[in-house]
């Protein structure tokens, strides 16, 4: 993560030029270092909504491309969740194909602008790159998530955005449920095969956690919204403000309406608490609330925005995830002066991507490891005012594979906040299996399916977060994919 | 893409009392009573409101809305005209456990009339006896009485300032008709939180079940941010998916309106600036309308 942007970028260009001059041997291909993401200057980023990470430039593009060994086995293909061809498109952009490589590229991933961003990369593709076990460190294998970005941009801002080919009209009617990853996913390949698509979404704008949850220096909605219309020109039909469950029982969808399947992704919007003494004092707010009110609402845009946004000083974030990250850094960014993210576990053990917590750290936020709350303690209007704070040490593994955290007796201290976001997870979302009968779920509301995604009502499919708990986009992709592939089956 | 709702007509009930009726064929036919919509006056940057329905009409594929100008969204859709176009989300929450209890008092405040009028119709439609309370701080605020007496067996009205009916808080009455013998098998009060709080505490001492539809601060309505968590007994529940409403015997009052004031200083800010808005555009309409032809 560099923001000596100008001098990496013309270093590309020069490098480049003298990389070509001679035949490319991969032992010199693995002498290429991996090329550096110009990013914003942390002390300008962290008091405005732009993206952080500015993408690639053509000459940066290529030099990337040309780390790529094309090895036979292509490791990376099997660790994508959608099996993009990875060297087929990053062929393309070595050849400066880029407009043929997002061709490669939306074979398989019709978001890639979205994915390029926010996939973790280095535990998927770029985990098992020979490049990056040649060298000792996936840091070091081929950057295939900023590559797969840089196309999808060059793509999208030369205009050459090409619709995906739609089959006749077959008559047939499928409803998806929820215009999140999974559901647009599944839509795109139903729709594909001719099949008449309505996507149902409870918010007024599509995209679910794209659009509520991933900030704007993340992923700037404009690429969320993009990408749907992309849909509604494949002639997808998008009913906003429709909550499947509520406005219309999903059984009538089938029975009284004249869908022949429905394909159910409407996510793990169930915020878990702590459930600790003083979780409902003014001033703690689950991460899904703090960050719907500023992305999908633009609360940041004070004034503007109808939306009111907390009007915090000390912000405690709990958590060690991406939305623990997502939520410290958007604090930040509307006026915090202090923000402080408790992880009862090391920083080895959190779950956020290496790149955010370092992006985070840069911005100034502060980490309290081994630290996580026993109350929140509140003033005489009922606002938050302290954490009482618990401090842990790592003892043997539990059930996740993790050092289980051990409080240490005694160890509480009181710590002074305003605020507090809880960022500890979220559960599938029951209102669908509530108002579902023979809809079956486990335990924690996880939608039951079979390896075709294929859940306990004849015709219904599920997909996404409601099936894995919390995951990430890509994850979701691929369920949508699976569940397409069940649909489009039983429709022929 | 479609999901926005169109405004069929729009009354004035007094000074601070709207009326619209939208355009919403799905939710008029799936809505029972005791259930609430989500609305934003446009797209882009309004807010999201929970609003209760008034009354809904499945034939011409209609919900009705009654609503206060208390802030500054609200005062945004009361500027709204028939043929503009709003965000609704519904019917959402539990609705209503209707069934014959026997006698069921009716308790109304103010604004909190719109949604009883629904609520206390299907009970008497269930068979029950149903004494319905209206009151209200004046004459002007009382609303729905038409509709309310002609369901209702007993119709008692009340005013903080006698203006109408008798001088009286809705706990006065209420406790009259916890006293007698027998008492009634069921209260459901809405309106203000602090009157729903004390038709709880005059209700506890007799063993009358009581039942509040609590007004939350919402955002999505779907259940998936919590911020319309309120605690019940020794739980947390989610207003809009859980409720809204609960035995208001368990509901911490206290809490619940503390958590209603989250955000006081920005929305009195924020109604401040949209009353010096419509100020400065009725200025400039005058202004218009004097100037010369040109």
């Amino acid at each position: 993560m560099s923001h000596k942007e100008d001098f990496a970028m013309d270093n590309a260009e020069l490098e480049l030029a003298k990389l070509r001059a001679a035949p490319i041997t991969p032992k010199i291909r693995l002498q290429i270092p991996p090329q550096d993401m110009p990013a914003q200057d942390p002390s300008a980023r962290r008091s405005n909504m732009e993206e952080v990470a500015m993408g690639y430039t053509p000459a940066q593009a290529m030099l990337e491309a040309e780390r790529c060994l094309q090895c036979k086995n292509a490791p990376c293909i099997a660790g994508c969740p959608v099996r993009i061809d990875i060297p087929g498109f990053i062929g393309k952009i070595k050849e400066g194909d880029f407009l043929g490589a997002s061709r490669v590229i939306k074979k398989t991933n019709l978001l890639p602008s979205i994915c390029g961003r926010v996939c973790p990369q280095e535990t998927q593709c770029q985990a098992p790159c020979t490049v990056g076990k040649a060298l000792g460190s996936v840091e070091k294998a081929v950057q295939i998530g900023r590559l797969e970005r840089f196309v999808a941009d060059y793509e999208r801002t030369h205009g050459a955005v090409e619709m995906p080919h739609v089959a006749p009209p077959t008559g047939r009617k499928v409803a998806i449920v929820g215009a999140g990853p999974a559901g647009l996913t599944c839509a795109v390949d139903v729709r594909r095969e001719g099949h008449e698509v309505t996507i149902f979404e409870a918010f007024h704008k599509p995209g679910g956690v794209m659009v509520y949850g991933i900030p704007e220096f993340r992923l700037p909605k404009v690429l969320v919204q993009s990408e749907a219309e992309v849909l509604e020109c494949m002639g997808v039909d998008f009913e906003l403000n429709f909550l499947v469950g509520r406005t219309r029982p999903l059984r009538a969808l089938l029975s009284e309406d004249g869908y022949d399947a429905v394909f159910i992704g409407t996510g793990a919007g169930l915020p878990k608490f702590m459930n600790i003494p003083g979780e409902n004092y003014v001033g703690v707010f689950s991460a899904n609330e703090y960050l719907t009110r500023a992305n999908l609402l633009k609360a940041y845009m004070r004034g503007v925005a109808g939306t009111p946004i907390y009007p915090s000083r000390r912000v405690a974030v709990l958590g060690g995830g991406n939305v623990a990250m997502d939520s410290a850094r958007m604090a930040l960014r509307l006026g915090a002066e202090e923000v402080r993210v408790l992880y009862r576990r090391t920083r080895e053990e959190m779950p956020a991507r290496a790149e955010e917590v370092a992006h985070a750290i840069e911005e100034g936020i502060i980490f309290d490891f081994l630290k996580s709350p026993t109350r929140v303690l509140g003033d005489d209007r009922g606002r938050v005012a302290a954490l009482e704070v618990l401090s842990y040490e790592l003892g043997e593994p539990d059930e996740s594979g993790r050092r289980r955290p051990v409080p240490i007796r005694g160890s509480e201290q009181i710590i002074p906040f305003d605020t507090v976001i809880v960022a500890i997870g979220n559960e599938s979302n029951p209102l669908i299996s509530h108002t579902t009968p023979e809809l079956h779920v486990d335990k924690h509301g996880h939608i039951l399916v079979d390896e075709k995604q294929k859940t306990s009502i004849d015709r219904v499919y599920a997909g996404g977060d409601i099936v894995l708990g919390a995951a990430t986009v890509i994850l979701a992709m691929g369920e949508g994919r699976r569940a397409a592939q069940a649909i489009n089956e039983i429709l022929q | 893409m479609h999901g926005t709702h169109r405004i069929v007509s729009k009354t004035q009930l007094s000074e601070e009392v709207f009326r619209i009726e939208v355009e919403a064929p799905l939710v008029a036919r799936e809505r029972k009573a005791g259930q609430f919509v989500i609305v934003m006056h446009d797209e882009e940057y309004s807010e999201r409101i929970p609003l209760t329905i008034a009354d809904a009409d499945s034939v011409r594929g209609t919900v009705t809305l009654i609503f206060q100008t208390v802030g500054a969204s609200t005062h945004k859709l009361a500027l709204k005209n028939p043929g503009d176009e709003i965000v609704l989300l519904g019917p959402l929450g539990n609705p209503t456990h209707i069934e014959r209890f026997g006698w069921a008092v009716c308790v109304g405040g103010g604004i909190g009339l719109a949604p009883l009028y629904p609520i206390a119709k299907a009970l008497k439609e269930a068979g029950n006896r149903v004494t319905v309370i209206s009151g209200a701080r004046t004459k002007d605020l009382l609303i729905m009485q038409k509709e309310l007496a002609a369901i209702a067996d007993e119709h008692i009205v009340v005013t903080d300032d006698g203006s109408f009916g008798r001088k009286a808080l809705v706990t006065e009455p209420l406790k009259e008709l916890c006293i007698q013998v027998p008492k009634p098998d069921i209260v459901v009060t809405i309106g203000p939180p602090i009157m729903m709080k004390f038709c709880a505490e005059t209700t506890r001492p007799f063993g009358v079940k009581t039942l509040a539809s609590l007004n939350t601060i919402m955002l999505d309505g779907t259940g998936m941010c919590g911020g319309c968590r309120v605690a019940v007994g020794d739980q947390t529940k989610f207003v809009c998916v859980d409720g809204p409403e609960f035995d208001a015997h368990l509901v911490d009052w206290n809490g619940m309106m503390m958590r209603l004031g989250t955000y006081k200083e920005i929305e009195k800010e924020a109604h401040d600036r949209c009353h010096l808005e419509m100020q400065i555009a009725q200025l400039e309409a005058h202004a218009a309308d004097k100037e010369p032809a040109k």
